[in-house]
């Protein structure tokens, strides 16, 4: 397990460095800089700027150098600076020296941030809207499979697929407005744009009170985020289900005479969600990092405005930021996927 | 017994011919009875229609602007909307009401269905194209090019695709933007421009959409390979591309396309999301997505400017999703049996 876990890390790593350099060459491939304005800077303004970035540099540097700031841990005497060339996401002070780890650069759109702050302000925002999200396709997606799959070919099953498939239909940007429109500006139920919870936050992610003062912004959006996803919770689940039901062990385990709720709850289920925890992974990835509708039809102040401005603006360093954080997010939520497949299935080994 | 055996198919055949129909037959009958793949075919058709005929039906040019217009709405949709009754402004020719130009809302919704069709059967060909090539090449050659060429995919899934996409069309827009002209890369933005910014959607999505069904073809292949037509082909000396696409290719292409079908949806709320945060097609042309952008934005003034759009999409992926599922369970043979 050990060793698969190792060799699994060597993987990530590699799959990471890859992204990065496709990434790199992507976005030095678009044409025009960071700083190319509307109205043109002066020549020797410009020169001064790119110097003071290294983007004159040729871009093999660019990127070893990028990869550098990021990966290699420093060790200093001094502690964290608030100089935007010098923040590091992680300091550890150890005795008197200090270990930093992770400059993601400055952001060259907004000079007084850094990638880093953009990580610490807003990723938790899109972090808890995510999470919310997930946990609500989940409530939704895993009971509405199982009823559907216990009573198949009943009118529950098909009112429940039904549900499903009105799921995947009715995309983000239409449930979006539609229900921001329906419970936030006619009925004035909930507030229509905005979120509950500011920096600081507990452990850098979580909210600092939890209350309706942050649920009554949180559900609309979790409700039209998560939706979508448990319809594709629901359907992979039903499926599941089905198949696992008509398999010999339960048959076994009814003629044994267990109670019909003992048969489906341990016997049945506990196989039958092994696929449905493999979607999860992925999915928790792309409901963290993969929100920007969302955010942008409710006002959110969280991650996913960056993804596509910072493209636009070839702000390098935050277009690097954001995408190398959602491949992380990937690719551990995928290693996270088989660590727990080995325990939910005692066949699966990884030797 | 021999005789028996000898004759019965001899006696049993002409009765077979009447009552024996081939799996795409049988599949058809299948889809046939299933009421909602029905009921989305239909709504398809409908749709395609819609878009073959628009100039008909549309009451007005999708780029035909009104200033005076602006915003105008038609009695039945204030009914709808009651808070509007206080500042709407009546106007009975714009069937659900004219936008922030006065352009006629109902008609850039039917203009809006071409765009949408067109990436709905035009993406999945483009992933189509590459996914079968690539994931025939890797499993039908096997060994270190088969581990290279999925490692490759691995990585590529490891890719946001929103985020890819995104770049990928960053990197169209302004590389083709304005090129001298006589140069390649001018007739592709030319070619880009007359279809509306549609093009490069479609390269776009079609580039970023083909790794699942490299690896669906590459497990097919597999599968297919070592069976005993294809040792025979092999054995009276037919080349291996021939082999390939002329004895592998055609049985497997069921699966393919279904999963190709099933993807529809996502191709059509690719566009459409694309468009909505504006790196879509290019004004004027009318796609659901940069109206439901452009409606959002005024959705608690003029509701209906998003709200008709939305259920014009809505409805288009509820039809498409419906045909889909009804394809891929007229087609999945492990089903059979188990449904009326």
């Amino acid at each position: 397990m050990t060793t698969y876990i190792v060799r699994r890390l060597i993987y990530m790593l590699v799959v990471l460095l890859v992204v990065a350099g496709i990434t790199f060459l992507l976005m030095h491939a678009v044409p025009g800089g960071p700083f190319d304005k509307e109205k043109p800077l002066p020549a020797q303004i410009k020169a001064n700027i790119t110097a003071r970035y290294h983007l004159d540099d040729p871009l093999p540097v660019q990127f070893l150098a990028y990869l550098s700031s990021v990966a290699v841990p420093r060790i200093t005497a001094e502690g964290p600076s608030h100089s935007v060339d010098d923040d590091f996401l992680i300091n550890i002070e150890v005795g008197n020296r200090w270990i930093k780890w992770m400059n993601f650069g400055p952001s060259y759109a907004s000079l007084s941030r850094t990638v880093n702050d953009i990580f610490r302000d807003q990723l938790p925002v899109s972090f808890q809207l995510g999470v919310m999200a997930l946990t609500v396709a989940m409530l939704i997606g895993i009971p509405l499979g199982i009823l559907a799959a216990l009573k198949h070919n009943s009118t529950l099953d098909y009112v429940g697929m039904g549900v499903a498939i009105f799921g995947v239909s009715v995309p983000t940007i239409v449930l979006g407005p539609f229900l921001m429109w329906l419970f936030g500006v006619n009925l004035k139920w909930l507030p229509p744009t905005g979120w509950g919870a500011k920096p600081p936050f507990i452990l850098g992610l979580f909210p600092s009170h939890l209350g309706w003062e942050f649920f009554k912004y949180a559900i609309l959006p979790s409700f039209v985020l998560g939706f979508g996803s448990s319809a594709v919770i629901a359907r992979l689940t039903r499926a599941s289900v089905l198949q696992v039901i008509g398999e010999d062990y339960i048959r076994t385990a009814r003629a044994k005479g267990l109670h019909e709720r003992t048969v489906i709850l341990y016997h049945a289920l506990k196989n039958a969600l092994i696929p449905v925890v493999t979607l999860l992974g992925p999915m928790f990835a792309a409901l963290v990092t993969g929100t920007f509708i969302t955010e942008l039809v409710f006002g959110i102040p969280g991650l996913g405005k960056y993804f596509v401005t910072s493209i636009s603006e070839r702000d390098y360093p935050v277009i690097m930021g954001t995408i190398l954080l959602y491949a992380v997010f990937l690719v551990f939520a995928n290693l996270a996927v088989d660590i727990i497949y080995g325990f939910l299935d005692p066949r699966i080994s990884y030797e | 017994m021999t005789t028996t055996l000898e004759s019965s198919p001899l006696s049993a055949e002409p009765q077979l011919v009447g009552k024996s129909r081939s799996l795409w037959q049988e599949a058809f009958g299948r889809l046939v009875r299933n009421r909602a793949a029905v009921t989305g075919g239909v709504i398809v058709i409908i749709i395609i229609l819609t878009a073959i005929f628009a100039d008909v039906i549309a009451p007005f040019p999708y780029d035909l602007q009104s200033l005076p217009d602006a915003n105008a709405v038609p009695p039945w949709v204030t009914k709808l909307f009651p808070s509007m009754q206080a500042y709407g402004r009546l106007e009975g020719r714009f069937p659900v009401g004219a936008d922030s130009v006065g352009r006629d809302l109902f008609s850039r919704i039917v203009y809006g269905t071409r765009v949408s069709l067109a990436v709905a059967f035009i993406g999945p060909v483009i992933s189509l194209f590459i996914g079968v090539i690539y994931g025939s090449i890797s499993g039908f050659f096997g060994g270190q090019v088969d581990n290279i060429m999925m490692r490759i995919v691995d990585v590529l899934y490891a890719f946001p695709g929103l985020l890819f996409i995104i770049l990928l069309m960053a990197f169209f827009r302004t590389t083709l933007a304005q090129p001298p002209p006589g140069t390649f890369a001018f007739y592709v933005g030319e070619l880009d421009s007359k279809f509306g910014g549609l093009l490069f959607i479609m390269i776009g999505i079609g580039l970023t959409g083909w790794e699942t069904q490299a690896r669906l073809t590459r497990g097919q292949v597999l599968s297919v390979r070592e069976k005993e037509y294809i040792e025979a082909a092999r054995s009276i000396g037919i080349s291996d591309w021939q082999i390939m696409f002329k004895h592998i290719l055609p049985n497997i292409l069921g699966p393919l396309v279904v999963l190709e079908t099933l993807s529809i949806p996502s191709y059509i709320y690719t566009e459409a999301f694309l468009s909505f945060i504006g790196l879509g097609v290019n004004p004027p042309t009318p796609s659901w997505g940069s109206m439901i952008s452009a409606g959002s934005r005024a959705i608690r003034g003029y509701p209906n400017q998003a709200l008709f759009p939305a259920m014009a999409l809505a409805i288009t992926m509820f039809a498409f999703n419906f045909l889909g599922d009804g394809l891929r369970d007229a087609l999945e043979p492990r089903l059979r049996g188990t449904q009326r």
